[in-house]
């Protein structure tokens, strides 16, 4: 054997070795029994991944809890239009809580003039109350979703004025005689694999069937096909790696459709699939027209895109919440330490700049 | 019996691994062996113990008779009966018979004087059992993430596993070991249609020889592996493909627990186009 081609066999079987080395992951793993023994419905994670994932997934500190007697802060405050119902001690501890989970570096000013807290003219203050609405409706009428664990603004915001998992539809290549389906290209929202790029117009904003089980075996009235079966398993690619968890923790995979085989936490995911396709319809996408006016968000800051590169806005998925956890903050119930978010009035919003567009 | 004209050369003494002369004989044109004994011990306990397992069940329908490992909580300890530990002792049944068997197989090797080929090529597919049962299990912590026997239910198994991975046509080995399987199966039929080609000609011609077989693919591809040749790559094919699937199954699990897709980074992520 030449030289060259020694060097070249010791190089190619160094750049295995170090290819194995770097991009797999080792023993011992936490597994999770999720059916009837021998089924493998079961949820294996890398404990090492996994402190890093619960480190990240904490709830903070609750505020000292409000006086809930004296004056209300419709009675002190003008323009309080949702949260009115508080006390002003209340009212003051939720203003500081949505700081803190918000806008920690903007502060008020991310929301308010300084000058004039009742005014309504930074269009932050704006989304906000309708968000405040968003927090109520979710807690009230999705609890088939939510539970009694509820959500808050820091399930989503945590930290952040834009949360840091959102979605918006993508302009895609047109390369060729490539159809703009996404694919041949890694689709981040599909753990990377070929598959659409953005299947959450379709079935988190427009309510496609999510379906692709054939009911026959003969072709002609069968709806079901591979198109369609690949927008479906990209959605669910997402809402796995949205959740942190695998395929088998809501459906026995022989036979994707089956109720009666699935583990409850699909029932669950059914409902959350609903909810956010009505938060999106309902509470995100009417306010657009703010955010379109603002596309890089307030006059002061912080500068971070506030609109999709189509113009749409930033909307919600299964991430937007659990980010990496089968549920948010593992379960940790941060909603209980909140009442003022359970006094947020539903009524219609009264300036004609506050209404949803 | 045309067999018997082999018969003189086949039924030779010695070659024994272990017990001497003491299990070298035939009964019938069966040669027994010490490991003969094993394995005929280990089939009927396994066997006795999988109709147990139904009879327990309670279907004795071939397609739907399951007999399941413990459930994850037992760890690597044993469970009861019932619960997970006929699984368990059928394990070490199948292990000891297939062992046995390729022990067997050296035995008669060695006794007509051949190469360890057939020992070692069904060790690949007892390999790759042991690796399902025995070492993935136990790099993963129990003896729960064995596959069931069943026919129906071990399908289910090897689907639900795929799906732990979201995408499993992304697992690299699996790739090498489909595309190993397909590989074998075209080498196979190639080689099958050549022969068969050669020694089936027109009405009128003579029967093809080597020759030809080799003239037809140099035409064909510019290159022939020959007579020999051909059955040395069809035994890498198939064991490359059974070697590939257990190592794409072992990694599933214990060295890789997110997405298929995803352990692709590190080529999304490689200097030359991620800039």
């Amino acid at each position: 054997m030449s030289l060259t081609a020694r060097v070249g066999l010791v190089f190619a079987a160094a750049l295995c070795v170090v290819i194995v080395l770097m991009t797999f992951e080792r023993p011992p793993v936490n597994a999770t029994q999720v059916g009837f023994r021998g089924t493998a419905m079961e949820q294996v994670v890398n404990p090492r991944t996994q402190a890093v994932r619960l480190a990240a997934n904490r709830i903070p500190e609750a505020l000292e809890a409000a006086d809930t007697e004296g004056e209300k802060a419709n009675e002190i405050y003008e323009n309080v239009q949702v949260l009115g119902e508080l006390s002003v001690a209340q009212f003051g501890r939720i203003m500081q809580a949505m700081t803190e989970w918000i806008a920690p570096e903007q502060g008020c000013a991310y929301c308010h003039n300084v000058e004039n807290l009742a005014s309504d003219e930074v269009y932050t203050k704006v989304v906000s109350r309708r968000m405040l609405q968003m927090t109520r409706h979710i807690n009230a009428d999705w609890t088939p979703h939510v539970g009694t664990t509820g959500v808050t603004c820091y399930t989503c915001h945590r930290g952040r004025p834009v949360p840091a998992a959102v979605w918006a539809a993508t302009i895609q290549p047109l390369n060729g005689l490539q159809a703009p389906n996404g694919q041949n290209h890694p689709a981040p929202v599909a753990n990377d694999s070929s598959l659409p790029a953005e299947p959450f117009t379709p079935f988190l904003l427009q309510d496609n069937e999510i379906r692709v089980i054939s009911t026959t075996s003969h072709p002609r009235s069968n709806t079901a096909n591979i198109m369609s079966a690949e927008w479906t398993y990209a959605l669910m690619m997402h809402m796995s790696e949205g959740l942190g968890v695998n395929c088998t923790y809501c459906h026995n995979s022989r036979s994707f459709a089956n109720w009666s085989t699935s583990p409850p936490a699909r029932l669950t995911a059914w409902h959350g699939i609903r909810m956010v396709r009505d938060i999106n319809n309902a509470y995100v996408v009417p306010l657009t027209p703010l955010w379109a006016a603002n596309p890089r968000g307030p006059a002061e800051g912080p500068h971070m895109a506030r609109v999709g590169p189509a113009g749409d806005a930033l909307k919600v998925n299964c991430a937007t919440c659990h980010q990496g956890a089968n549920r948010p903050f593992y379960g940790a119930p941060m909603l209980q330490d909140y009442p003022e978010l359970g006094l947020v009035s539903q009524g219609p919003l009264r300036a004609a700049s506050a209404a949803p567009q | 019996m045309a067999i018997l004209t082999f018969e003189r050369k086949y039924r030779v003494r010695g070659g024994t691994l272990v017990g001497g002369d003491l299990f070298d004989f035939w009964i019938g044109p069966f040669w027994i062996g010490f490991f003969g004994v094993t394995t005929a011990f280990f089939t009927f306990i396994g066997v006795g113990l999988i109709l147990m397992g139904a009879a327990m069940g309670g279907t004795f329908n071939p397609w739907l008779i399951n007999i399941a490992p413990p459930d994850l909580s037992y760890g690597l300890r044993l469970a009861p009966m019932s619960q997970g530990g006929l699984w368990q002792a059928i394990t070490v049944c199948a292990i000891g018979a297939f062992v046995s068997w390729a022990l067997r197989q050296a035995e008669i090797s060695r006794k007509l004087g051949m190469g360890y080929h057939i020992p070692i090529a069904y060790g690949v597919a007892v390999f790759a059992y042991i690796t399902l049962v025995v070492i993935r299990p136990v790099l993963m912590g129990a003896w729960g993430h064995g596959f069931p026997y069943g026919i129906f239910s071990h399908l289910d198994w090897v689907s639900n596993v795929g799906y732990q991975h979201l995408h499993f046509h992304y697992n690299p080995a699996h790739m090498l070991a489909v595309t190993f399987f397909f590989t074998t199966t075209l080498a196979l039929s190639m080689h099958g249609g050549l022969v068969l080609s050669a020694l089936n000609p027109a009405k009128g011609e003579v029967v093809k020889t080597a020759e030809h077989e080799n003239t037809y693919f140099r035409d064909l591809i510019g290159y022939s592996i020959g007579t020999l040749g051909i059955h040395r790559l069809g035994l890498f094919l198939a064991l490359s493909a059974g070697f590939w699937s257990a190592v794409c199954i072992v990694i599933s699990g214990p060295f890789w627990t997110r997405g298929w897709p995803e352990w692709w980074g590190w080529w999304l992520n490689l200097p030359i186009w991620n800039k």
